[in-house]
């Protein structure tokens, strides 16, 4: 089956087409911050190089995130169209699968970690298992400090992967235990995605395009602040 | 064509011949997830625009009675508006012509607001004089042709739907504002206060920030004051002020049309006024449906097709742009 995959959880704008052979084309372009504008040409490109007709895909995969929300919502809603329109099924895979699994032949603990911006990270733990990696803890918006705690506490040798992780690799570099992966693996690859999702497309684990959804793990600024402003003052009409 | 608007808090999608003949129109309004914040709150629309859109634009297909492969040019607003909404109608719109194997038609919002007249009144024609009135513009605009605009005035502070939004949020009518003042005037005397018509014999700009002061210190004020007598009294001032200065810039330009656009010409007493001051200057009044007032994209469909005929496709590397202004000067040819 033949998979588009689409990467905007991150500074980078990425897509890739791959197969049972493997990555047939990708692009990346890390500089500039411009989703939305490069996305859809990127993806007329790798088509027209690849000789690959844009109707013969027969599944949609997109990074859903955690990650920087507007490049998020650029891919993901790119992901729907394409796909309703095309009439095939999405697969949806978080940023921090696709950190770690480039890495996945270390023995240590992995640690995908993603710049939140505002003094956060996003991060989730992986360990190694045959033909992947495998989460071994719910993915969190925290701060580096909280990260950090978090790794020592687990007491074990840890590689922290991620433009998050080279963000605070100052504070990382701390923990004699942890290792920050080069700046080469900083942003999740389309090339991972595309066959992170074919294996997923063998085992016919697709949902609907009007199912996927971008992960924000983390409210709208106007929500959080009517919730606090709710537990503040319990019943309080919470217009100003 | 097919076209997608979503610049604001409404997520729409419609499908439109020839810039005139509408085959479908879905307005999905975000008006509920933002009525306890008093406003649109922009990562709460963004949100829900990636969530909406889609089921919205398969609609407006199964409505038109189309299919994907029918569609000749996929439009989408580029701007003005809040960037991470526009943003994901422009993302979406992109797939769909990548898919179709059409072209993308990036469109301006306000031009499109000024085009939902011509969808209603096909024989409308150039030259004319356009009031646009919304929670985000307050314009005067004189259209030469297809295409070429001149933009005679604008407001200064806030937007006139931003001061009905404002003053209603005071008195406790809740969000939206316009269609609640507009409820509450109906049953108080619009002259029981002599409100401040700012700029209304100066030029074209508009400034209503004064007013809502007004508004605010005659309330404290004057606590027991009747609240419909506060909203009649404020929508005069408003309605004033605009159709005054309208109704003088047809007289300056020459214009015989005169087109009235945007969310807050859905307000009662503007469109009566706007008919009333053009019959009594011999002008050629054009007020749309309510639904055409507000946002929607069959008016996106219409000014995307005039530009589509005068411009050619957008290319797929472009984007959007929040502050984006209407074309002016030389007339294109459409
Ligand atoms: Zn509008």
């Amino acid at each position: 089956m033949l998979i588009l995959g689409i990467e905007t959880a991150t500074p980078q704008v990425g897509c890739a087409l791959g197969a049972h052979e493997g990555v047939l084309a990708s692009f990346h372009a890390a500089k500039g911050r411009r989703h939305a504008e490069t996305l859809a040409p990127a993806i007329e490109f790798i088509c027209r190089q690849a000789r690959v007709d844009l109707d013969d895909v027969g599944a949609v995969a997109a990074d859903v995130g955690p990650g920087l929300f507007t490049g998020l919502r650029v891919g993901v809603v790119t992901a729907k169209a394409l796909a309703m329109a095309l009439r095939v099924p999405v697969i949806g895979i978080s940023s921090l699968d696709l950190l770690a699994f480039p890495v996945r032949w270390t023995h240590r603990r992995i640690v995908s970690v993603v710049d939140a911006r505002r003094g956060e990270v996003f991060y989730g733990f992986y360990r190694h298992v045959p033909g992947g990696v495998q989460r071994v803890s719910e993915h969190r918006v925290a701060s580096p400090e909280e990260l950090c705690s978090e790794i020592l506490a687990s007491g074990e040798d840890c590689l922290a992967v991620g433009d998050g992780a080279l963000r605070y690799a100052d504070r990382l570099a701390e923990l004699i235990q942890v290792e920050v992966a080069e700046a080469g693996l900083a942003y999740p690859s389309a090339g991972s995605l595309v066959q992170l999702a074919h294996a997923r497309a063998l085992r016919e684990d697709f949902v609907n395009s009007w199912e996927l959804a971008p992960v924000y793990l983390r409210k709208a600024d106007a929500e959080i602040n009517w919730h606090d402003r709710i537990r503040v003052r319990p019943g309080a009409d919470p217009e100003p | 064509m097919l076209a997608i608007e979503t610049s604001c808090d409404e997520t729409a999608a419609a499908v439109v011949v020839d810039g005139t003949d509408v085959l479908s129109s879905v307005v999905s309004s975000q008006v509920d997830l933002h009525a306890r914040f008093g406003g649109v709150v922009p990562e709460i629309a963004s949100r829900a625009h990636v969530e909406l859109l889609p089921p919205v634009v398969a609609e407006a297909l199964v409505e038109s009675g189309l299919d994907g492969g029918d569609i000749d040019a996929v439009a989408a607003t580029v701007g003005p508006g809040l960037i991470g909404s526009l943003l994901v109608g422009v993302a979406a719109a992109k797939a769909l012509a990548l898919v179709w194997g059409v072209p993308f038609v990036g469109v301006n919002h306000m031009e499109a607001h000024l085009y939902a007249a011509f969808l209603e009144e096909p024989t409308l024609e150039p030259p004319l004089v356009a009031l646009l009135v919304s929670g985000g513009h307050t314009m005067l605009v004189a259209m030469e042709d297809h295409g070429a605009y001149q933009v005679l005035g604008s407001t200064i502070d806030d937007a006139a739907g931003e001061a009905f939004d404002k003053v209603a949020r005071f008195l406790g009518l809740g969000y939206p504002g316009g269609p609640a003042v507009d409820r509450e005037a109906g049953a108080g005397d619009p002259h029981a206060i002599d409100f401040p018509r700012a700029l209304v014999d100066q030029g074209f700009d508009f400034s209503f920030s004064g007013l809502k002061t007004a508004v605010v210190n005659y309330v404290r004020r004057h606590p027991d004051v009747s609240t419909p007598d506060v909203c009649a009294s404020f929508q005069e001032a408003v309605v004033d002020v605009l159709v005054t200065k309208a109704r003088r810039a047809a007289a300056t330009t020459g214009a015989r049309n005169l087109c009235l656009g945007g969310g807050v010409a859905a307000n009662s007493l503007l469109r009566t006024r706007f008919v009333e001051g053009c019959e009594q200057d011999g002008l050629h009044p054009f007020v749309p449906s309510r639904s055409m007032c507000t946002d929607n994209a069959a008016m996106v469909a219409a000014a995307g097709w005039w530009r589509w005929r005068s411009d050619g496709p957008t290319p797929l590397d472009a984007g959007a742009d929040p502050n984006l202004r209407l074309p002016q000067g030389e007339a294109a040819n459409g």
